[in-house]
């Protein structure tokens, strides 16, 4: 049976790895190719890169820094930031990344996910979509590093992608990013009932059981992490970590005893 | 020395890499020239079906490659798109396939009542192998990265070797002869992808 998901998803910013809190304060935690190296050895899921500065400076994808990135990794890669053409799409995965995140671009033009999906594969076309939860409590999606709210509404957007057909969506929240005090499962409930691709939430890991809970509850999903991944202690010291072996066969078992 | 062919789809870098990690030598495949260098071909696969065999058609290999895998017998393994190219036709697309292993490829019958997503299939699964020696050293129960929303299906049921379950079961490897085709693809799938691609390298 499909299992789900465990996804460290690292963010790039000057050819470094960073890690912010709510898309802010971008802290230095090391050097991609090493995390890729120690990610490899931990025999991880899959891995995602997001490059927080390609699209708001307007400097595009790092080709050098991906084609390393994607040599040297051993599990699929899905790689985010500034992609905003068919073209540069196409040199990312040729450059070996399994999947390209597109976000801001969506909201200017959706013909773009066609464009694409014909020439590198439906499934290759992850949409990634920021989102803060408003003073009335109302879900709002973001983009340019959570700069530029987007005016078209949550449900309203899903139901345009639903209609496209994507490889899978990403959701991320602005609110929880970093803080690591938990997924929004609210957010996540909403979703999960308004698409049908693969689902992958990011946003507030705070511990392999609050993962574990993830995916119990909606048995299939993807389950992306940041600080969890990185961090250790309460003094959030630097340490590349991935889930305990014992939690890897929770997820065994959780996939084993579905019925679809 | 492994050819991997290289016609603008698919990852050859990581297969490379994972050569090179095996301590056994490979080279591109770029030209039809290059194909008769090949003791064995790897034809690797990213992307739509249309896509990737009119890159394959583009790239003048063709002509070339079917008689190295046809007639020379050359060993050959197709990883996703490049194992489905390998079929007659796919519903994926309007072109022809190479028609190396007679076969089809289908898009997977979505149960609309499901409440698991529905496509593509993506990530880890488990498989269910055959007796077979590009299995051997294989972890079963972890399997293989899938990413697709298509399958291979093999006119004879005697070239599956491996399938595995999204839904309903289906292909996943095949097998006839010199030819085999993984829909998984294993330049992602840790120590399982590296086990295959060493036991590629040792067969026949």
């Amino acid at each position: 049976m499909l299992r789900s998901r465990v996804i460290p998803c690292l963010l790039l910013q000057n050819k470094g790895l960073v890690k912010t809190v709510n898309f802010k304060d971008p802290k230095y935690v090391g050097d991609p190719i090493n995390a890729v190296k120690i990610f490899n050895e931990k025999e991880v899921d899959e891995l995602m890169f997001l490059d927080i500065d390609a699209s708001s400076t307007k400097t595009g994808p790092d080709y050098a820094l991906i084609e390393k990135i994607a040599n040297e990794c051993r599990m699929p890669l899905c790689y985010g930031g500034g992609v905003k053409s068919v073209e540069q799409a196409q040199k990312i995965i040729k450059l070996g990344a399994e999947k390209i995140a597109i976000s801001s671009i969506v909201f200017d033009r959706s013909e773009i996910i066609d464009e694409m999906a014909a020439v590198i594969g439906r499934q290759s076309v992850v949409v990634v979509i920021d989102i803060k939860k408003n003073l009335f409590g109302k879900y709002e999606i973001y983009t340019q590093n959570g700069k530029k709210k987007i005016k078209r509404g949550l449900d309203k957007t899903l139901s345009i992608l639903e209609e496209i057909g994507i490889g899978e969506l990403v959701i991320n929240s602005i609110d929880c990013d970093g803080k690591m005090k938990g997924y929004d499962t609210e957010l996540a409930d909403h979703v999960r009932d308004l698409v049908s691709c693969p689902l992958t939430i990011l946003g507030g890991a705070s511990s392999q059981e609050n993962i574990l809970n993830l995916i119990e509850r909606y048995k299939v999903i993807g389950a992306a992490v940041g600080s969890l991944f990185v961090f250790k202690g309460i003094y959030r010291a630097v340490l590349i970590n991935y889930l305990d072996n014992n939690y890897r066969d929770k997820i065994f078992k959780i996939a084993s005893e579905r019925k679809n | 020395m492994i050819g991997i062919i290289d016609y603008g789809s698919g990852n050859i870098q990581a297969i490379r890499n994972i050569y090179k990690q095996l301590k056994i030598e490979t080279f591109n495949v770029i030209g039809p020239q290059d194909v008769p260098l090949a003791t064995k071909l790897i034809l690797p696969g990213v992307g739509a079906f249309d896509e990737a065999i009119g890159k394959l058609d583009q790239s003048g290999l063709r002509t070339a490659l079917d008689k190295a895998v046809l007639q020379n017998k050359v060993p050959v393994m197709g990883i996703c798109v490049g194992m489905q190219i390998m079929a007659d036709s796919s519903e994926e697309g309007t072109l022809k396939g190479l028609g190396w292993i007679s076969g089809s490829v289908k898009c997977f019958e979505i149960n609309q009542t499901n409440t698991v997503p529905k496509l593509p299939h993506m990530g880890w699964n488990d498989i269910s192998v055959s007796n077979h020696p590009i299995f051997d050293g294989i972890d079963k129960r972890v399997g293989f990265y899938f990413l697709h929303s298509y399958f291979f299906k093999a006119d004879k049921k005697k070239d599956v070797i491996a399938t595995s379950f999204y839904q309903n079961e289906f292909d996943c490897a095949i097998n006839n002869e010199n030819i085999f085709g993984f829909q998984f693809h294993p330049e992602k799938s840790h120590s399982n992808g590296i086990n295959l691609f060493k036991n590629f390298s040792d067969i026949l």
